[in-house]
């Protein structure tokens, strides 16, 4: 045992691959925390559309949510690799590649939380809402979604610690995170039992505080 | 945009036998990492309901430090950090039995584990306490209540949840591919190489992932139905994938 490695290499592997500050254009964060807010974007488009009236809006967004969630996120990437470039007609950088498979794939789970939260709103509110004479949309945007958003925040955190948790992959297309970071830190050291416990002891921080902080926010939402 | 489709290398030459062997080895791998899973789930999850500490302890540090760390991070553990530290014989059983393949039981075993250990205490959770108090009260110790009692109940209860992580296991199975398991994903990725018919071989593979999720969605849901316990309904933890 040598925990050394990890005193030497800790600027490497923290500031570089957790945070993305360094010669690569890479770290967890910013790959994450992108992902998460334009999948939710995306996400509350297929989740919405999920309930809409006519099939043929919430059929393909049916099909968009079961396709996804049917596949391995390895897989997916894949895809991506091969037909973000043949689309954009060149190259691209792995971060344009990760993050475009990452919003596609986590909307949609997104979308799921989305629906989920939306039917959560109380039969009354819409009643209530189209009784004041707001049309299906204004009332989609000012009454359902925003109570629904509150009931979706600790589902929505859970989901953030998935993300985190995925975006490891990100690193078979050579995208320099820290799960990346620690391989090519152990390529030169040799020492693959230190830094992959200690790159899951930086893991295991992230999600387990976000995770206690889910359960905080569940408890309170009850409590409403 | 000019890509010029050829469907056939996919049962040309050799193509046809890696997409099988493929779909193989992702089927003996996740159905080994299962049983794994399985096993360390019923036991970390009904310790974790116990009244002792010292047994709902240690389960509940293996439950949150396994399920909170990547995949990914894990079959770089299990395959590279600790085969060097086992005994020799035990390293030379594996290099010559193929470690990746072990390393990636354990890996998807141990990781899903901690997974259905949340899904199984759910489920132990959402069972009335006066089942509890009947069945110690006819006489059975502890252990007897929850391997006669209250495991089985729980086990049906929880059908739904325990499908999805079911679904999960096998999907994430695709994660071997990095330690050089052979599974499906790895052999779409060959045939990609040697073929350079990338769609095709992502087609193949995704179709075949799609149709195995959905063919046990399909047997779990008639499995529900057939297990079912009149009057109650699974309270399991979907969340978290």
């Amino acid at each position: 045992m040598d925990f050394q490695v990890i005193v030497r290499n800790f600027n490497f592997l923290i500031l570089q691959g957790f945070f993305g500050v360094g010669a690569f254009a890479g770290g967890t964060l910013r790959l994450a925390l992108p992902a998460i807010v334009l999948g939710f974007i995306l996400g509350t488009c297929i989740g919405v559309a999920r309930l809409a009236r006519s099939w043929w809006i919430s059929l393909p967004a049916l099909i968009y949510v079961e396709l996804f969630r049917g596949v391995p996120l390895v897989m997916v990437i894949f895809w991506f690799w091969f037909i973000v470039p043949m689309l954009a007609g060149k190259s691209l950088p792995e971060y344009s590649v990760a993050l475009t498979a990452f919003v596609i794939f986590e909307a949609a789970y997104l979308a799921e939380i989305v629906r989920a939260g939306i039917q959560s709103v109380a039969r009354g509110q819409v009643e209530a809402a189209t009784a004041t004479g707001l049309t299906r949309a204004q009332m989609m945007r000012h009454v359902v979604l925003p109570q629904a958003l509150r009931n979706m925040i600790p589902a929505l955190v859970t989901q953030f610690i998935v993300l985190l948790k995925d975006t490891s992959l990100a690193s078979i297309i050579g995208y320099v995170d820290l799960t990346k970071a620690a391989q090519i830190v152990n390529n030169r050291e040799i020492r693959p039992f230190e830094l992959y416990l200690f790159i899951a002891v930086v893991y295991w921080l992230c999600s387990y505080a976000m995770s206690k902080h889910a359960s905080y926010l569940e408890s309170r939402i009850g409590k409403q | 945009m000019n890509y010029q489709f050829h469907w056939n290398v996919l049962w040309t030459g050799q193509t046809g036998g890696w997409l099988l062997q493929g779909l193989l080895t992702t089927l003996h791998l996740s159905i080994l990492a299962w049983l794994l899973a399985v096993m360390l789930g019923i036991t970390s999850g009904a310790l974790r309901t116990t009244a002792i500490s010292l047994l709902r302890w240690p389960a509940g540090v293996y439950v949150e430090f396994f399920r909170n760390v990547p995949l990914l991070v894990w079959m770089f553990f299990w395959y590279f950090g600790v085969p060097p530290l086992l005994p020799q014989a035990l390293q030379e059983w594996l290099f010559e039995h193929g470690v990746e393949f072990w390393a990636g039981v354990f890996a998807l075993g141990v990781y899903h584990g901690a997974r259905f250990s949340e899904v199984i205490r759910a489920g132990i959770q959402s069972i009335p306490k006066t089942q509890f108090e009947a069945a110690l009260s006819t006489g059975l110790t502890v252990l007897q209540t929850y391997r006669m009692i209250i495991v089985p109940i729980a086990l049906r209860l929880i059908v739904p949840p325990a499908t999805n992580e079911t679904l999960n296991l096998l999907k994430n199975s695709s994660v071997a591919l990095t330690i050089g398991v052979a599974e499906l994903t790895f052999q779409t990725r060959q045939i990609e190489t040697y073929t350079a018919k990338a769609f095709e071989a992502l087609a193949a593979g995704t179709i075949i992932y799609l149709v195995l999720c959905l063919t046990i969605a399909r047997l779990m849901a008639r499995v529900e139905r057939r297990v079912a316990i009149p009057g109650l309904i699974a309270r399991g933890s979907t969340d978290a994938a």
